[in-house]
């Protein structure tokens, strides 16, 4: 765990989205989906505008469409979900190709398709933009408790760790001939999640006596303090005031 | 079940991101207790350690496998506050980096999946373990029970959400019976996969499940050949908080399960009726079922299972629920009187 031992999540560069605070993009997306969500789903287009600023945002923050659409694959679940919905919904219904479609259903799938859709594009070029270190700094700095952001730290420094300590067990299993097949062996697989958590936990305790030994009190220093100027938070925040002046529109018109 | 954005409208969203918010500030304070300043080392890698273990698939069948939820494990291992922490941890993490679960939708999902089932879970468990003899097997029963009910009340408490602010008026009859069903078979893998995982911690370290505290035995010493108490030699390094729950602290235990257990249960029977044609909706809302144990049911024939399903689950909660129900009311009384008659002798059936 040395300098350049960047996450898979992240996508490194330096473009101008790259280069902004944390803190700021942060809380540009949190808007920007507060907005979105708050669209009246009727406005159609209003989505499709949406779309075009999240694109505009990933071209400038130099994010490639494959990279972005293999994330979005995480939605899958959902939007075979949206489609049974005009199935199953309640009110009036409508004819379509010989099927029997509730109206309102069909609002809502495409509602969940919609909204779910950008918020997750937007979380997306959230992720590949950032470093995870610093998005955690940046939720520091939107005051989020000090303690929660320090166990999500010791979550994401560890959770490779832990994941790959998993990994090393399952090898071991299946070099000594195991194969889960079913049901019938979930006591080992128990017995090794078990194992896991004893050795995640004991790993806690010798980190703790480390961090005692290194003058931990409670509260871990912030060396690089992140600050934002005004120009860097109008910047960040062109995009969800660009998506309210839609949101707006879509509401009045 | 990570909830995406836009599935519950804005204001029950906000609802229920404040309610998340009071429950990690008291999850915080919680876990200062239960910790003390090892809270964000040991925390943090119990989260790591869910966030992984979620990855560890269990296989169920043919081609199929499933994963485990982790709120009830995380309760009974390292207690209830920060289990809620953890969960919410990784919750915030997953949405955050992984753009699972929607960003609006924290709220939601903290909620349903930290805050219910870690709440609920801990609940069962510890009036079970105040009701059972105390032995290493109870903690593995009482920790299946608790794993099984936890899942289908964040469904419940998922189904109310929607009720309340769903985006889609689908009946919500038809959105209980689903997910409730669905939800109970997860509830099998899940408890099974808990039980088994506490089961194997508790045999090596007993210390560290900290629902099983109450397992441990004084330190004895034996002086002319009989058995005396030692004296304590120092508080031990987790000092019981919860442990000696006091008698008031037992009834409202109970009573807060079997009121969470006759709602549950009165919930379901109410909307179960028009399970049987409503074969569309299991379909439509078992969301969860791509990635677990339901995925046995293939499309094809979801008509024939998804009714049996309904039905059997329908019976099998009502009979879990009441039982559970009957044998912890009559319980807390038992322990109260046991506790009030038997103070001040040592227990000798402990088997750690």
């Amino acid at each position: 765990m040395g300098a350049g031992h960047a996450h898979k999540l992240y996508r490194h560069g330096h473009s101008p989205v790259h280069g902004l605070p944390p803190h700021t993009k942060l809380a540009a997306v949190f808007a920007f989906v507060v907005v979105v969500v708050s669209t009246p789903r009727e406005a159609m287009w209003a989505f499709g505008l949406y779309a075009v600023l999240l694109t505009l945002v990933a071209y400038v923050a130099r994010v490639p469409a494959g990279f972005l659409l293999k994330r979005l694959l995480i939605e899958v679940p959902f939007v075979a979900f949206a489609v049974l919905m005009p199935f199953v919904a309640e009110g009036e219904r409508v004819e379509v190709l010989g099927m029997s479609l509730s109206v309102s259903g069909l609002w809502g799938a495409w509602n969940v398709l919609a909204k779910g859709t950008l918020g997750v594009a937007a979380s997306v070029l959230l992720a590949s933009t950032t470093e995870l270190r610093e998005l955690l700094l940046g939720l520091q700095r939107l005051k989020l408790p000090p303690l929660l952001v320090q166990i999500a730290s010791f979550m994401i420094r560890y959770g490779d760790v832990i994941t790959d300590e998993m990994r090393r067990m399952r090898i071991a299993r299946e070099s000594r001939g195991f194969e889960a097949r079913g049901v019938r062996h979930w006591g080992v697989l128990a017995k090794s999640a078990g194992a896991l958590f004893i050795r995640s936990y004991e790993r806690g305790e010798r980190v703790h006596l480390a961090m005692i030994s290194r003058g931990y009190t409670g509260s871990m220093p912030v060396i690089d303090e992140v600050t934002a100027s005004r120009a860097q938070w109008s910047y960040a925040f062109a995009l969800p005031f660009a998506a309210l002046v839609v949101c707006l529109l879509g509401w009045t018109l | 079940m990570h909830v995406p954005d836009g599935f519950i409208d804005a204001p029950i969203s906000a609802a229920t991101g404040v309610v998340a918010a009071a429950a990690v500030a008291v999850s915080l304070r919680g876990a200062r207790r239960e910790l003390d300043e090892r809270t964000a080392p040991l925390a943090g890698l119990v989260a790591a350690f869910i966030f992984a273990v979620q990855m560890l698939n269990f296989p169920v069948a043919a081609g199929t496998s499933g994963h485990l939820l982790g709120g009830a494990l995380a309760a009974i291992l390292v207690g209830p506050y920060t289990g809620v922490l953890c969960v919410s941890v990784v919750l915030l993490m997953q949405g955050i980096l992984f753009a699972d679960g929607g960003l609006t939708a924290l709220g939601v999902n903290i909620t349903c999946m930290a805050i219910v089932t870690t709440v609920v879970a801990y609940a069962v468990f510890r009036a079970l373990v105040k009701v059972l003899p105390r032995s290493r097997r109870s903690i593995t029963a009482a920790t299946f029970v608790a794993a099984l009910l936890s899942v289908p009340a964040a469904a419940l408490a998922f189904t109310l959400l929607y009720a309340v602010g769903g985006t889609t008026d689908i009946s919500i009859g038809k959105v209980a019976t689903a997910m409730v069903g669905v939800h109970i078979l997860i509830g099998i893998g899940e408890a099974t996969i808990t039980a088994l995982t506490v089961g194997a911690v508790v045999a090596v370290r007993p210390d560290l499940v900290y629902g099983a505290r109450d397992l441990r035995r004084r330190l004895q010493l034996r002086v002319n050949g009989a058995l005396v108490d030692a004296p304590a030699p120092e508080p031990a390094r987790t000092a019981p908080v919860a442990a000696r729950t006091s008698r008031r602290a037992l009834w409202l235990t109970g009573l807060a399960t079997s009121l969470v257990l006759a709602g549950f249960v009165s919930f379901y029977a109410s909307s179960n009726p028009d399970g049987l044609e409503k074969v569309a909706a299991d379909q439509g809302i078992d969301e969860k079922a791509e990635e677990h144990a339901a995925a046995d049911s293939p499309l094809a024939d979801y008509g024939v299972k998804d009714i049996t399903d309904a039905r059997l689950s329908g019976g099998l909660a009502g009979v879990i629920g009441v039982g559970v129900t009957a044998v912890a009311g009559t319980g807390v009384f038992r322990a109260v009187r046991r506790r009030r008659t038997t103070q001040d002798v040592s227990p000798t059936s402990t088997s750690v």
